[in-house]
């Protein structure tokens, strides 16, 4: 398909502004660019096209399953999308006056008031602008506490399970402390022992994700806290799979002191092709000071006013947070209430245990017992006995119009594929997606080359291919053909070609 | 109470039973007692109906007060959105997609990433550019940390930057253990014989913003020239608008730019989501945060699109990343790609130049009623203004208010930080005089 750019001709454009009421007054000449930039000369219905062609080309929540582990792909609901279009929230300043933003104010402590509910902490900080935000801040948090005590050279190490996702140790690094790595135990949670030789005088706090990302809520949680307590260091939640605790357990129970949570996975806000997410940061009484920015506060004129901690750190970004996107959640959050919050974490953790449990005669889970809203299952073996590879079966699952798991993730699972179907998904998409995972495996012992050949940009295989069960027909309707076959990433990294060269 | 759980409670219950579990206890029969919340409910309201919430969330939005015109930047500005703008970045396949791992049923997501990279890189001169950062603070303090190395550990940054993107660069500073010195402005400007003797063998780089915090144009080429006399690198922070006119941070000489992509399709909406995009030398291309897309072939010829360079990412390194974004503003930088096709290199000229005529057109005005330019330098759509006292400048920014008109931001003392878009039409700006008597 065309570029943008190779569309269009000189000199064409879309009708978008009018005259200039004043007098024009150019900046001067040493200031002026030389050349004009090189952007698109389209007309609107060029606009119109190429962009609804790269829509059909994307592959959304709105087109089928999407069982991406650890990334809570979930049904975004609609009005959530109306009620953040309007024009009383889109047109707000950032910097406008306290008294005229209070419509912005409410939201912001509205929402803060659900996640403590819902984490058991006592404040919380929209700033941060995704995941990896949040931990950074989180970090940064646990940083300005052992400050404040006077540890700051001292307390210097962050422990990170091998099980950790790659932003854990990233902002760890990024707040400036040197990251330990403790395994895992051979039930993919943390091995007790190992974590107590490692912590120390130096300890500055663990980052843990709990359920952790094999799907497991590890059972010795409690004690896991008070290790790294005793050791006077603090515990910081990743709630990157916080979808599994909503009304089950709190993180502030569970002994941790800072977490951030992910709007955009639990709270059904649109993930957007890679952002913008939103990942508020909460912790205990104590530490509340310390975040960055201001919070919504109830002044004496009964107005809510922005005011920041009394020891506050600093400032994660320019304004408010991704306002829009906690618009967005608190819709949500008010629609499902108590209730639905709670529904939703058991359906997430129904629907992942149904699908482990149909799977389990082939594909067993990695640590085959009751998960929470995600399994890891892994293709060691099958890749042993037919050369079929997760990469494979992700791109034949691909054909099969399901969006693949996340491949080879978390490191600590060979062959990996994380499967998280959300609570979203109706009992028929669980049984036709566990039927096409049935039918690849098994066609990975007799067709493994055509696995390596996965995704196919014909559909030929549907027509040739009939299996014995009934089905066939509804899939050959859903069969998707991709517009491309798999991309040479080798050539992309080597000679990187970043931008349209004209 | 609102669900989007599509199973019936009876099927609830089969599934239970199927999946080898009795009841919801059981199935949550692992979690220790002691945090076990069982039937214990969250202190949160009921579950209401989509068209009691849509209600609720109205009453609250109301609460907001919406101006007319807004006479106030700093950070965030009032431009026009193209209507095409909004219609395509509500496509449902854009909105719901996740970040394209998946190459082959992502080539519309990828190739939009490719195509806003190639309209940063053309606007800033730059090489290369990443897929976005989380705002143009973040992505400044991004920016700086690509520039350290073993040798050179400091971080020099102008005075004459926003107050909030300070606050940014200094608590990223925080973090990295790394020192931050800010170099003093002089006259509106960064102070370059202060710079001068600043820049050091152990200077990573130096920030500076233009137009700057007061609207001003920085003497960026010279403050270029310094740094790179001193071995080190140029950090610039720029407004996109701007550069449908003003000379581009290459042209000037910077190593990285960045800036705050609100401005190219976004609303105000409060603070965000708003978009910080990067771009860079080839030199620096393997430092770059974040997100990269780049051209390659299938296995039949091809042309496709995917995620690339990523050695450099957390998902890879780990702790030795240089930084630890992955979810970042897609659907911003898709905004600002829509944006920049829809205006084109002519309407995004015409945008920046409607913007300084007018920002031009209301300082003359102001100044004619004794609101004087705090610095007499050239400046692009922002300005500050001194008025006669506190209180004078305070009464006229409530009369503004009361006409709904939100003006410029109040700064210091008696001083106001005024911004001009080509949204605001003249009588408003004569009306605005008035106000000023």
């Amino acid at each position: 398909m065309k570029l943008i750019y190779e569309k269009g001709a000189p000199g064409r454009h879309a009708s978008i502004l009018g005259k200039c009421d004043v007098p024009e007054v150019m900046p001067p000449v040493d200031d002026m660019r030389k050349e004009k930039p090189l952007l698109p000369e389209v007309s609107e219905t060029e606009i119109s096209r190429h962009y609804q062609a790269l829509s059909k080309r994307a592959y959304g929540v709105c087109d089928g399953l999407y069982p991406l582990g650890s990334c809570t792909m979930k049904y975004n609901p609609s009005v959530d999308e109306d009620i953040a279009a309007l024009p009383e929230f889109t047109s707000v300043h950032p910097l406008a006056p306290d008294e005229t933003v209070q419509g912005s104010l409410t939201v912001l402590s509205e929402m803060e008031k659900v996640l403590m509910a819902i984490t058991g902490f006592a404040g919380f900080t929209f700033e941060p602008a995704a995941g990896a935000h949040g931990e950074f801040t989180g970090l940064l948090t646990i940083k300005a506490y052992h400050r404040a005590n006077g540890d700051l050279t001292t307390r210097t190490k962050i422990i990170v399970p091998d099980s950790a996702h790659g932003t854990n140790p990233a902002s760890a690094a990024m707040a400036g402390f040197e990251v330990i790595n403790t395994p895992s135990d051979d039930k993919g949670c943390i091995d007790l022992d190992a974590l107590r030789a490692v912590v120390g005088p130096d300890t500055a706090g663990l980052m843990l994700t709990n359920p952790n990302t094999v799907g497991l809520f590890d059972p010795n949680i409690v004690e896991v806290t008070k290790i790294i307590h005793e050791a006077g260091g603090l515990c910081y939640y990743d709630g990157a799979n916080l979808n599994a605790a909503m009304g089950i357990a709190r993180p502030a129970d569970m002994g941790f002191d800072v977490m951030h949570l992910n709007l955009h996975k639990t709270f059904a806000t649109p993930h957007g092709g890679g952002g913008p997410g939103s990942g508020p940061v909460g912790c205990r009484e104590d530490l509340v000071k310390f975040l960055p920015g201001s919070r919504p506060v109830k002044g004496s004129d009964g107005m809510l006013h922005m005011e920041a901690g009394s020891d506050s750190y600093g400032r994660m970004r320019a304004f408010n947070g991704n306002f829009l996107v906690i618009v967005k959640a608190l819709t949500y959050v008010k629609m499902l209430g108590r209730d639905g919050l709670l529904e939703a974490s058991r359906n997430a953790v129904l629907n992942a245990n149904y699908m482990r449990v149909k799977l389990s005669d082939i594909l067993p889970a990695a640590y085959d017992v009751t998960c929470m809203h995600e399994f890891v299952v892994s293709l060691d073996d099958l890749k042993k006995s037919t050369g079929v590879s997760a990469l494979d079966f992700a791109k034949a699952m691909q054909e099969y119009g399901i969006h693949p798991p996340t491949m080879y993730f978390p490191m600590i699972v060979h062959e990996a594929l994380m499967i998280e179907p959300t609570e979203t998904e109706p009992k028929e998409t669980l049984d036709e997606a566990i039927h096409a995972i049935r039918e690849i495996y098994e066609r990975s012992y007799h067709e493994s080359e055509w696995m390596h050949g996965c995704p196919h940009t014909d559909s030929d295989w549907l027509h040739e291919y009939v299996p014995e069960d009934t089905g066939a027909a509804d899939r050959l309707e859903k069969a998707v053909t991709t517009v491309i076959g798999r991309p040479d990433e080798v050539t992309a990294a080597r000679h990187p070609k970043l931008t349209y060269q004209g | 109470m609102g669900s989007f759980v599509p199973g019936t409670k009876a099927e609830q219950e089969s599934m239970l039973r199927e999946a080898g579990y009795k009841n919801w206890d059981d199935l949550f029969s692992g979690i220790p007692k002691d945090v076990y919340l069982a039937d214990k409910p969250l202190d949160i309201p009921e579950g209401k109906s989509e068209l009691e919430v849509t209600a609720e969330m109205k009453e609250i939005a109301d609460r907001n007060v919406r101006f007319r015109y807004i006479l106030r930047g700093a950070g965030a500005y009032d431009h026009y959105i193209p209507s095409i703008v909004g219609r395509v970045v509500r496509k449902e396949s854009f909105l719901t997609a996740y970040t394209p791992y998946q190459a082959e049923i992502s080539q519309g997501i990828l190739q939009s990433i490719f195509e806003y990279q190639s309209e940063i890189a053309a606007l800033t001169g730059m090489d290369v550019s990443n897929a976005s950062a989380y705002d143009g603070a973040s992505a400044a303090a991004e920016g700086v940390m690509m520039c350290l190395d073993r040798k050179r550990t400091k971080i020099l940054v102008s005075d004459s930057i926003a107050p909030e993107t300070m606050d940014v660069v200094k608590t990223y500073c925080f973090g990295r253990n790394v020192s931050c010195t800010v170099v003093p402005s002089k006259e509106g400007v960064t102070d370059l014989d202060a710079l001068k003797e600043m820049a050091g063998d152990d200077t990573a780089c130096l920030l500076i913003q233009s137009p700057n915090y007061f609207g001003i144009i920085e003497p960026a080429a010279e403050a270029a020239d310094l740094i790179h006399g001193a071995g080190a690198k140029l950090v610039m922070s720029v407004n996109p608008i701007s550069l449908g006119l003003l000379k581009t941070p290459a042209e000037y000489g910077a190593d990285v730019a960045v800036g705050e992509g609100q401005s190219l399709g976004m609303p105000l909406a409060w603070g965000g989501p708003y978009l910080g995009f990067m771009a860079a030398t080839k030199e620096m291309m393997r430092k770059l945060p974040g997100r990269i897309v780049g051209e390659t072939t299938d296995s039949e010829g091809r042309r496709a699109y995917v995620l690339t360079l990523q050695a450099r990412e957390q998902h890879i390194r780990r702790e030795k990343a240089g930084s630890n974004i992955c979810s970042n503003e897609a659907l911003c930088a898709l905004t600002a790609s829509v944006y920049l096709a829809a205006m084109g290199p002519e309407g995004l000229k015409l945008a920046a130049l409607q913007s300084t005529s007018k920002a031009h057109y209301l300082q003359k005005v102001l100044e004619s009623k004794g609101l004087d330019l705090v610095y007499d330098r050239p400046f692009f759509d922002e300005f500050l203004t001194s008025s006669e006292s506190r209180e004078s400048r305070d009464k006229l920014l409530s009369a503004l208010e009361k006409i709904g008109v939100l003006g410029g931001l109040p700064c210091g003392e008696r001083e106001i930080l005024w911004c001009v878009t080509e949204k605001v039409p003249k009588e408003v700006l004569d009306m605005v005089g008035r106000e000023a008597r």
